[in-house]
This record gives structure tokens, C-alpha cells and sequence, in this order.
């Protein structure tokens, strides 16, 4: 964090600990870059981004129109990932797919956060009967393995792709609650919070200056970490056809497109599972790399 | 002990109120009228005109929608007790009935996938511990975190072109034998021995540093005695809270195992039910898998709180 030259005077002592905080991240910084399975799962999930963003330069195909004469070709210079039944480009559709599957888990995610980071500001901040009436709320949901939560969202939303993403979100509040209540309940101990409200400085003030950047690194480590699971969880939900619809190039539908010639034309379901796998390790390493450098002591 | 058992058991009443009130809200939270669903799915349409106005009270009575919401969450929650969970939308049998027709598939699913995990899984991570910071170390933990990344669905399609239609040693698809079962389980358990590797690793790493192992290792004991009797047992003990976390994510992959294989099960029957929303079949399979959930860990908790007795519960 740099410190603006013009910025009006300011105690000493407040801009000697801005840059001695912006030397930390910059040692972080550093830590992080000498981590080889993070630097490793950063470039590869960067890769991937740039893919979706880049789609239409990469392949001249159409990952829609269907086109019969090519269909069922195997992996060849011509489709480096074949075609699949309808002769459509499997290169073409998975590189588009990412601009599905990324969204929709990055989506997730952050539904996921900024909810639970709410839940678990009031609940941790307020406490009480405010933090026993959400923490209720957050047992029952952890009662439901993630993916029953999901289905429950599903079955009351109806199945598409949006709907997949407000279930994903949904269904991983209840970890990022527990982490950011948690966070917020040792924050709240710091004198400075006391010498704060004694202060006379409202709440909603003290939440967002004095507590927030407590809880922002954990929450930073949980929404990497769970990036993966969204993402999973997403392509499974639409395998199972309760997410993107056909002809939509979600890699999990894809997969489940696959399904019918699996022993004539493998590299139909192979080459979205590869993508699916590759993005989730990459996003996993990234993610441990993170927690390694920024909280190693959290388990997530 | 006792006083420990006896919280635990009482913090499940609540956390199960709130799973029965999850699943009863679901008929009240879809966009649109159940009834009218109903009708649409079994009239067909056509015939409905001068039917329907009867037809229509009389359902709508049938599946109580005419009472105050507290007095049909309390009826359902009722039934649900006794194992009544009404009627499917879509065959109109006892949602029961199909539910323990299936359920001993779901079952054999997750435990032979279970012990699928927990003895690969296992052997990967005191493998990896024994030779902590070499090359199989390292190895092994790339493939347990390559493992995590795996979609179940993907894997269980690599597997039936390997061993179904490649080799054909064994089944694809189907529910009958111990041979459907391989595949399945096999999917099921390698997804879940990422995970149970890296535990295992790291408290047989923490239990080689202990004192009681140096001190069985300065005596003189031999290695493999040191291990199998010393370290083993005592870092066999979180494997118990592995089955505990496990088994949601075991449930959760039967969904999704069930329905590569093609195989008959709890998961299956839901994902089915919510395609063709039929929403009596869709809360009972979901309250029947969590509270199976609830109880496999609450047997966990207690289970733990007995092997382990230098843990005080208070």
C-alpha cells in the first residue's frame, strides 16, 4: 500500500505503520512467489482466464452450430480435441465452456462470502441472541452435506444455470460464517476496538475500519480454497442436468453429453473432465499456496 | 462421558427440527401451486374442465393445504416421524416404499467406498509418513491433491472405459451383485482417499514425535513394532472423525456416483425426483439422507469421545 506524497499531515506514527503493513504484503508478496505449487496453480488458473476471455482468437469454430460431415472425428491437427456427435470442435467448446464453468464458480463463491462475511459480522460482533439465532440457522445448514443443500435450492428454484450458482453459493455460507465469526470474536478483544467505541465511533464504522481487515485474509484463503469446490460442484450439478441445459458448453454437461458413446468416442466426456480437473487442481494449489503464506495456522 | 452424551444427543433435537422444517418448506417455497402441478402431471390437461374444480378441492384438501402452515408443518413433521412421507406426485405409491427399496443400495455404496478410502487412503498416508520429505512423500501427496481435484463423474467414465469396455472384466452399469458394486465403490472411495492420505499423514507424522515412540525406539524395539503396535494404533484414532467427515461427501458423491453407473440408490431416486418434480419424493429422500447424516455423526461424536479418553468432554 503506497502512501499518496500530497495526502495532508498525518501523525507520524500512523504513516510509519502504513508502510511497515505495506512491507508485509510485499514480504508475502514475496513468500507466495517463491511458493513453486502456488506460483504453479496462479499461472495455470491465469491461463485459464485468459482462454475465456480470449476464446474467439484461439479457434475459428463454433461452439454451437452443429455440423454433421465432421462429427465424431478423433483428436487430430485438424480438432485437436476431435468432435463430438454433432461435429462440433471439442477445443472450441471447452475453451468457450470456460467462460461458463469460471463464472458461474467465481459467482458462487462470492455469494457465498459476502453473505457469509455478513452473517458473521453480526453474529460475531453483536452476539447474543443475534449470534444464537444465526449460529442455529449455520448447525442446520452444516447439518446438509453441501451438495443435499444444493439440491434442495435446485428443487425449489427449478434447474438452470443460475439457479446451480445461487445453490453452490448458498450451500457453502455456513463455512465462511464460522470462519468470520470466529475472526471477529478474537478482533473484538483489541484494545483499539475498545478505545474505538468508548470514542464515541458508531458500529457500522468500527465494522468496516477496525474489524474487516481482520477477517479479510481468511476470508480471502476460504474463497480461494472453495473456488474448487464450487466449480465442482457446478459441473456436477449440470452433469446430473439440474444446471446448464444442452447445447450449452458447460464443461459438466458436456461430460454427460460423452456419457452415450464412451466406448467408441472417449475424448467427447474426456477432454471437459480433463478441464474440470486441471482448473480445480490449479485453483486447490493456488489456494494452499495462499493459506501457506497469508494464515498457515487455518484450516479451512 | 455420560454428561457428554447426553449434550451431544440433546443437540441434535434442534439441528433435526430445523432439517424437517428445511425439507417441509420446500412444497411452500416453489414458484407456482402444488396442486395445480399435481393435476397437470396426472390429468394431462385435456380433460380437466369441468373435473377440475372438484378435483382441485378435493387434493388440495387431501395434502392439507387448507390448514395453517404451523398445524401442516406439525402434521408433516408427524408423519415423517412415523415414516410417512406421502405420496409420490408421479407413481403415486408411498414415498417409503421406494425409499427402502433403495436404500440398502446407497448403503452398501458408501461403505464398501468407505473402506475403499479409508484402506488406500490410509496406506498412502503412512506410506508418505514413514518417509517424510522424499520423493514418495512428495509423490503421494501430488496424487491425494490431484484426487481432490477429481470429478467423480469424470472418473467413474474413466473407469468404465478401463475396465468395462476395454478389458471387460468388469460391469458398467446396473445394481445386482457384488460385481456392479466395484466400479462404483472404486470411484467413490478414490475421490474420498485424497482427502483421508492427507489426514492420516499428517497424525502419524505428529504420533512419530511423540515420546512414547522415541522411548519404544530407545529400548530397542524393532521398527516394524514400533509402527504397527506404538504409532499405528494411536494414529488410527482420527480415522474415526474421517468416517464422520467423509460420509457427507460419500453421500453427496452417491448422488452423482449413482447416476454414472446407472445404479439404483437414495441419490439417484432424488436427482430424478427433482427433474420431474415430484416434490413429496424429493423432501423425503433429502430428510432421509440428512438425518442419516446427522446420525452417522452423532454416532462419531460419541464414539470418539470413548476411544479417545485423555479427551475430557465437559
Amino acid at each position: 500500500m503506497a502512501v499518496s506524497q500530497g495526502a495532508p499531515a498525518q501523525p507520524l506514527l500512523l504513516r510509519a505503520e502504513a508502510g511497515a503493513s505495506g512491507d508485509r504484503r510485499l514480504q508475502a508478496l514475496h513468500r507466495l512467489l517463491r511458493h513453486r505449487g502456488a506460483v504453479i496453480g496462479f499461472v495455470l488458473l491465469l491461463v485459464m482466464i485468459l482462454a475465456a476471455l480470449t476464446a474467439p482468437l484461439l479457434t475459428g469454430y463454433d461452439p454451437i452450430k452443429i455440423n454433421p460431415p465432421v462429427r465424431n472425428q478423433a483428436p487430430g491437427g485438424e480438432h485437436w480435441f476431435g468432435t463430438d456427435q454433432f461435429g462440433r470442435d471439442i477445443f472450441t467448446r471447452v475453451v468457450y465452456g470456460a467462460r461458463i464453468s469460471l463464472p458461474v464458480g467465481f459467482i458462487a463463491v462470492g455469494i457465498a462470502a459476502v453473505v457469509g462475511l455478513a452473517l458473521g459480522l453480526l453474529a460475531g460482533y453483536y452476539g447474543k441472541l443475534l449470534d444464537a439465532a444465526i449460529m442455529r440457522v449455520i448447525d442446520v445448514m452444516l447439518a446438509f452435506p453441501g451438495i443435499l443443500l444444493a439440491l434442495v435450492v435446485v428443487a425449489i428454484l427449478g434447474p438452470s444455470l443460475v439457479n446451480v450458482m445461487i445453490a453452490v453459493g448458498i450451500s457453502e455460507i455456513p463455512r465462511y460464517t464460522r470462519l468470520v465469526r470466529g475472526s471477529v470474536l478474537s478482533a473484538k478483544e483489541n484494545l483499539y476496538v475498545d478505545a474505538a467505541r468508548v470514542t464515541g465511533v458508531r458500529d457500522l464504522a468500527i465494522l468496516a475500519r477496525h474489524i474487516l481487515p481482520n477477517v479479510i485474509g481468511p476470508i480471502v484463503v476460504l474463497a480461494t480454497l472453495s473456488l474448487g469446490t464450487a466449480i465442482l460442484a457446478a459441473a456436477g450439478l449440470s452433469f446430473l442436468g439440474l444446471g446448464a441445459q444442452p447445447p450449452n458448453p458447460e464443461w459438466g454437461a458436456m461430460l454427460a453429453d460423452g456419457r452415450q458413446s464412451l466406448g467408441s468416442q472417449w475424448w467427447i466426456s474426456t477432454m471437459p473432465g480433463l478441464a474440470i480437473a486441471i482448473t480445480v487442481l490449479a485453483v486447490n494449489m493456488a489456494g494452499d499456496g495462499l493459506r501457506d503464506v497469508l494464515d498457515p495456522r487455518l484450516r479451512v | 462421558m455420560g454428561q457428554y452424551a447426553r449434550n451431544r444427543l440433546l443437540l441434535t433435537i434442534p439441528v433435526l427440527i430445523g432439517v424437517s422444517l428445511l425439507t417441509f418448506s420446500i412444497l411452500h417455497l416453489i414458484p407456482g401451486d402444488p396442486v395445480q402441478m399435481l393435476l397437470g402431471d396426472m390429468g394431462g390437461g385435456s380433460a380437466a374442465g369441468d373435473l377440475s374444480e372438484d378435483a382441485y378441492n378435493n387434493l388440495r384438501e387431501q395434502l392439507g393445504l387448507d390448514d395453517p402452515i404451523p398445524v401442516q408443518y406439525l402434521n408433516y413433521a408427524a408423519n415423517a416421524a412415523r415414516g410417512d412421507f406421502g405420496r409420490s406426485f408421479q407413481t403415486n405409491r408411498p414415498v417409503r416404499d421406494s425409499i427402502v427399496e433403495v436404500l440398502p443400495y446407497t448403503f452398501q455404496l458408501t461403505v464398501v467406498g468407505l473402506g475403499f478410502a479409508i484402506v488406500l487412503g490410509g496406506g498412502l498416508g503412512i506410506i508418505a509418513a514413514l518417509r517424510h520429505n522424499t520423493w514418495v512423500d512428495r509423490l503421494t501427496m501430488m496424487v491425494s491433491l490431484g484426487g481432490l481435484a477429481m470429478p467423480s463423474f469424470w472418473l467413474g467414465f474413466v473407469l468404465i472405459q478401463v475396465f468395462a469396455l476395454r478389458l471387460q472384466v468388469l460391469p458398467s452399469t446396473g445394481s445386482e451383485g457384488i460385481a456392479t458394486l466395484i466400479l462404483p465403490a472404486a470411484t467413490l472411495g478414490l475421490v474420498a482417499s485424497g482427502v483421508v492420505a492427507r489426514l492420516v499423514r499428517s497424525t502419524m507424522l505428529e504420533v512419530l514425535r511423540q515420546e512414547y515412540v522415541v522411548t519404544a525406539r530407545a529400548k530397542g524395539l524393532g521398527e516394524r513394532v514400533v509402527i504397527l503396535r506404538h504409532a499405528l494404533r494411536n494414529a488410527l484414532i482420527p480415522v474415526v472423525t474421517i468416517v464422520g467427515l467423509q460420509f457427507g461427501a460419500l453421500l453427496a458423491g452417491a448422488v452423482i456416483v449413482e447416476t454414472v453407473f446407472a445404479r439404483r440408490g437414495l441419490g439417484r431416486l432424488a436427482v430424478e425426483a427433482i427433474l420431474r418434480r415430484d416434490f413429496p419424493m424429493v423432501q423425503g429422500t433429502i430428510l432421509v439422507a440428512a438425518v442419516g447424516y446427522v446420525i452417522v455423526n452423532l454416532i462419531v461424536d460419541l464414539s470418539y469421545a470413548w476411544l479417545d479418553p485423555r479427551i475430557k468432554y465437559g
